[in-house]
């Protein structure tokens, strides 16, 4: 994240307020959030107005007299929902980019960065030589956040190389304890090299104007970064569909009898919790569709956590707030984890930490209609998987036609990292388990 | 037959032929992309050719050539009067060094396929360029365009006065003539220039600066030298000083000075900066996005602006002003047009001031660690103790460095004595390069140089 743009002011110069009160609302390429204060003060000066980008790092407001007596700044930061007492504010790496936002920015995903931060040298210049710094942006590797081993702190070639091959294996480097896996994928024969790049540049539009009147509106940021994500996705990632269909007549009749059950204890049962312990079961036998490709270093990431994302329509358009280690967590702790996130989202108060480090997607479009979806990846996972209405169909079952509750599913995955059959064995295992509820339950 | 317009379709056009421009089209020719040069005078060089860095060079080395002449009585040489021949002095300036240096650039253009065109540019959308040449009208549909229309001389605000005794730099290095009384508005680096060019050439120069020192925002230290010279070669020196009135008065001019009341001059420099040069040129029919202060063109490290086709660089996206910064950002530009991982993300830009002593400095200055509150051991040489200076009968020299106080590290360098310009060259690759004040005082320099200053200040930071 280098910027974010203010939806709102919620104080005014002058003002007395007490630490954490709310201070602005700010919509950042990922969501819409309060910026609480970082210290008790009267507020001397705002320097921020709605509708305004400011950079990360940027004064946003200054307070007269702090509790120490002395005046300080609030400073955007980097994570927003970082409530540190003193705000250290993110340093910005130049200004961010202002314009072609859409050019490819080779392997700056967003989310954490990759490398853990050097406290050392975070003032002042990057103590690099300018072929060094060229060979970290070649490296796509942010200088920093790397300790430089050189005399005086400076950073050499091999401490960027270095970098770049962490950042590469951290995830795979932590041996798991979790589920056997049935389909590792190979392991790698000797040093891994980078893939090639492409690069695409759209051709310029026609005047529309010379047949008819245009308006040009301006994209929200949320749809800016909406369409940057979908349109990298869409041509970095060569997608495959598969489709398949769950019978999951048995599952809705257990929801069905224990609704007034798991109510009684707080929780909303609901189609969407299951789902995500079926998915996070099927991803632990699965781990190619729980990863990333890291181009650049021509290896896969393969994530030891499972942290699942659902779509969610808002009236600002797509958000995907994020639920954490989905496979380790019993139902009902999930259903009541689902529920409270979707109340946020309702709101508009997820936070940065509820939409980032998702490993895979679900997208359910039931709700709305609809046979079946074929769903574009959400960069830089590798998988999604599409849900559309459930309805009863007639189903041939042991020679007899029986009503049967369908839900149509759609697995859209990244054909660099599985194939077609991997895709369908991943689909196979999510219906089985969607199919023999009692063995997403067996732990609640 | 009707002529049709004339539209040729290149990779990139670039708007302006200065050293940004033209070092954008050349890299880009060298990587590969078809690139045009659209360039109101049609010629190659901009201004810092045809009315900034070089002819104002050359006159100050006529200057230089003249202060040593003149210096020589002290060591028993006597040249006696010098006597200056304008026309052959104008004719050596615009034919030996601009225009020869101009020829330069065209052989290089036309050697790399790099097209000039003259005329007006204009844009009509984010992928044509509409060129205006007397009556001609040519379009260049492009797929990226690089701005690169650099700036021109500021007016005094609310003294306009059309008059040929008003001049601006450009008027001024033309040479008219060398007027008994000139005033020169404006002490920074412009007008300490050409008042020491005209002042070298015989005028009686009198400087006013409205603020309370020479070249605001140069170290003082640095400045210190300048100003004690400065008060010698020029008839008057007024700082805090604004002038209030100009009017022509019988074939000369009348200027009203605050606190230094009316006085007449022959002639008047207006040297009170620059000027970005953004406007009329159909931005408002692209995503370009001007900054509110200066109107400078929006870019990033990359020299991307807000319209994804267009790119910017040098003078028109903003300060420091300087022929070099927008060759490299030309540079820039050119490189992720290709689809290279290139940034404008230098850490010292060198900035020179001409005038006899030179003043140069590169990196963080003193006043800027004091802001940041960056932690710096500073050194200063101070010139009487060195054995080159006092050959050279110049010992009010003086080398500062800044390095970081925990690591060492040189994070800035000021230089003022003569030379200095030349001397900021290794400075500036050691900032840039992240050297640390070891590096510098352990690598050997040649004695007697002034470089050894280099050295020996980074000697005092070791201690």
């Amino acid at each position: 994240m280098t910027e974010a743009e203010i939806v709102a002011v919620l104080v005014h110069e002058g003002d007395v307020i007490r630490e954490d009160a709310p201070l602005l609302e700010v919509e950042t390429d990922k969501a819409q959030v309060e910026i609480p204060s970082p210290m008790a003060g009267r507020i001397e000066k705002i320097h921020v107005a709605p509708g305004q980008t400011v950079k990360v790092g940027a004064v946003l407001v200054t307070f007269a007299d702090s509790g120490a007596g002395l005046g300080a700044d609030a400073r955007a930061e980097a994570s927003t929902a970082t409530r540190a007492g003193a705000p250290a504010a993110a340093r910005p790496t130049g200004p961010a980019p202002v314009g072609a936002r859409a050019a490819a920015r080779p392997a700056a995903p967003a989310g954490p960065a990759p490398v853990a931060p050097a406290p050392a040298a975070a003032q002042g210049p990057v103590a690099a030589t300018p072929a060094t710094r060229r060979l970290a942006r070649e490296l796509g590797v942010e200088l920093r956040a790397v300790r430089g081993s050189g005399p005086g702190g400076r950073i050499l070639d091999a401490d960027v190389r270095a970098a770049r091959a962490g950042a590469a294996t951290r995830g795979a480097s932590r041996p798991t304890t979790a589920a056997a896996s049935t389909s590792q994928p190979t392991a790698p024969a000797g040093p891994a090299k980078p893939l090639a790049t492409i690069g695409l540049e759209p051709p310029p539009l026609p005047r529309f104007e010379q047949w008819g009147p245009v308006e040009r509106v301006p994209l929200s940021h949320l749809r800016r970064t909406i369409a940057e994500r979908m349109a990298l996705s869409a041509t970095l990632i060569p997608h495959v569909t598969h489709f398949d269909r769950a019978d999951i007549t048995d599952l809705d009749a257990i929801i069905t009898r224990n609704l007034e059950a798991a109510r009684a204890k707080g929780v909303t049962l609901t189609l969407t919790g299951f789902l995500l312990k079926a998915t996070a079961l099927a991803l632990g036998r699965h781990p190619q569709f729980n990863a990333s490709l890291d181009p650049a270093a021509g290896e896969m990431i393969l994530k030891r956590y499972c942290h699942l994302g659902v779509a969610v329509a808002t009236e600002r358009g797509l958000i995907v707030p994020v639920i954490r280690d989905v496979a380790a967590k019993p139902m009902l702790e999930l259903a009541r984890e689902l529920a409270a996130l979707a109340q946020r989202v309702r709101d508009g108060k997820t936070t940065l930490d509820d939409l980032r480090g998702g490993t895979f997607t679900i997208t359910n479009i039931g709700a709305l209609g609809g046979t079946a979806a074929i769903p574009i990846i959400n960069y830089p996972e590798v998988a999604i998987l599409g849900v559309a209405r459930a309805r009863l169909e007639p189903v041939v079952r042991q020679g007899q036609i029986a009503p049967r509750l369908m839900l149509p599913l759609t697995l859209t995955f990244d054909h660099r990292v599985a194939d077609g059959a991997d895709g369908a064995r991943f689909a196979t295992e999510i219906v089985s388990l969607l199919e023999a509820p009692e063995r997403l339950l067996s732990e609640w | 037959m009707v002529m049709g317009e004339l539209v040729d379709e290149v990779d990139v056009a670039v708007l302006g032929g200065g050293p940004g421009g033209y070092a954008a089209a050349f890299r880009c020719a060298e990587l590969g992309l078809e690139a045009v040069v659209v360039d109101a005078d049609g010629r190659l060089g901009g201004a810092c050719l045809f009315e900034g860095c070089i002819p104002s060079k050359a006159l100050l080395h006529v200057a230089a050539v003249l202060g040593e002449a003149e210096r020589a009585k002290e060591f028993g040489v006597d040249f006696g009067e010098p006597r200056i021949s304008l026309d052959p002095l104008r004719k050596w300036k615009q034919e030996r060094v601009v225009g020869k240096l101009a020829r330069g650039l065209a052989s290089v253009a036309k050697g790399k396929g790099v097209e000039v065109i003259g005329g007006r540019g204009v844009f009509e959308d984010s992928s044509t360029l509409r060129v205006e040449h007397e009556d001609a009208v040519r379009k260049v549909r492009f797929k990226h365009a690089v701005i690169a229309t650099g700036s021109r001389p500021a007016g005094l605000p609310g003294l306009t006065l059309a008059s040929d005794r008003v001049m601006d730099s450009t008027a001024a290095l033309a040479l008219p003539d060398v007027p008994e009384r000139l005033l020169v508005i404006g002490g920074g680096y412009i007008g300490l220039e050409l008042g020491t060019v005209y002042a070298t050439l015989g005028s009686h120069v009198t400087l006013v600066e409205m603020t309370a020192g020479l070249l605001p925002g140069v170290d003082r230290d640095l400045v210190q030298p300048l100003q004690r010279r400065v008060e010698k070669l020029f008839a008057a020196l007024h700082l805090q000083t604004r002038v209030t009135g100009l009017r022509e008065v019988e074939a000369s001019i009348e200027a009203d000075l605050e606190g230094a009341g009316s006085q007449r001059f022959d002639r008047v420099l207006v040297a009170v900066g620059r000027r970005a040069e953004s406007a009329g040129l159909g931005l408002e029919h692209t995503r370009v996005r001007l900054t509110e202060r200066g109107g400078f063109v929006r870019v990033d490290d990359r020299c991307r602006t807000d319209d994804p086709h267009i790119f910017a660089v040098g003078d028109v996206t903003g300060e420091p002003m300087l022929a070099h910064r927008a060759s490299r950002q030309g540079r820039v530009a050119a490189e992720i047009l290709a689809g290279r991982p290139s940034a404008f993300d230098n850490v010292a830009i060198p900035a020179v001031v001409f005038t006899d002593p030179e003043i140069a400095w590169c990196g963080l200055s003193e006043a800027q660690a004091k802001a940041q509150g960056t932690a710096v051991k500073i050194a200063k040489f101070q010139w009487a103790a060195s054995g080159r200076a006092a050959t050279l009968g110049r010992s009010d020299g003086l080398t500062k460095l800044l390095a970081d106080e925990a690591t060492g590290r040189l994070l800035g360098v000021g230089i003022v004595g003569p030379g200095a310009g030349e001397l900021i060259a290794e400075a500036t690759l050691a900032v840039e390069t992240a050297a640390l004040a070891e590096d510098v005082a352990t690598t050997i320099h040649a004695h007697p140089t002034l470089s050894e200053t280099l050295m020996e200040s980074a000697e005092q930071l070791l201690r």
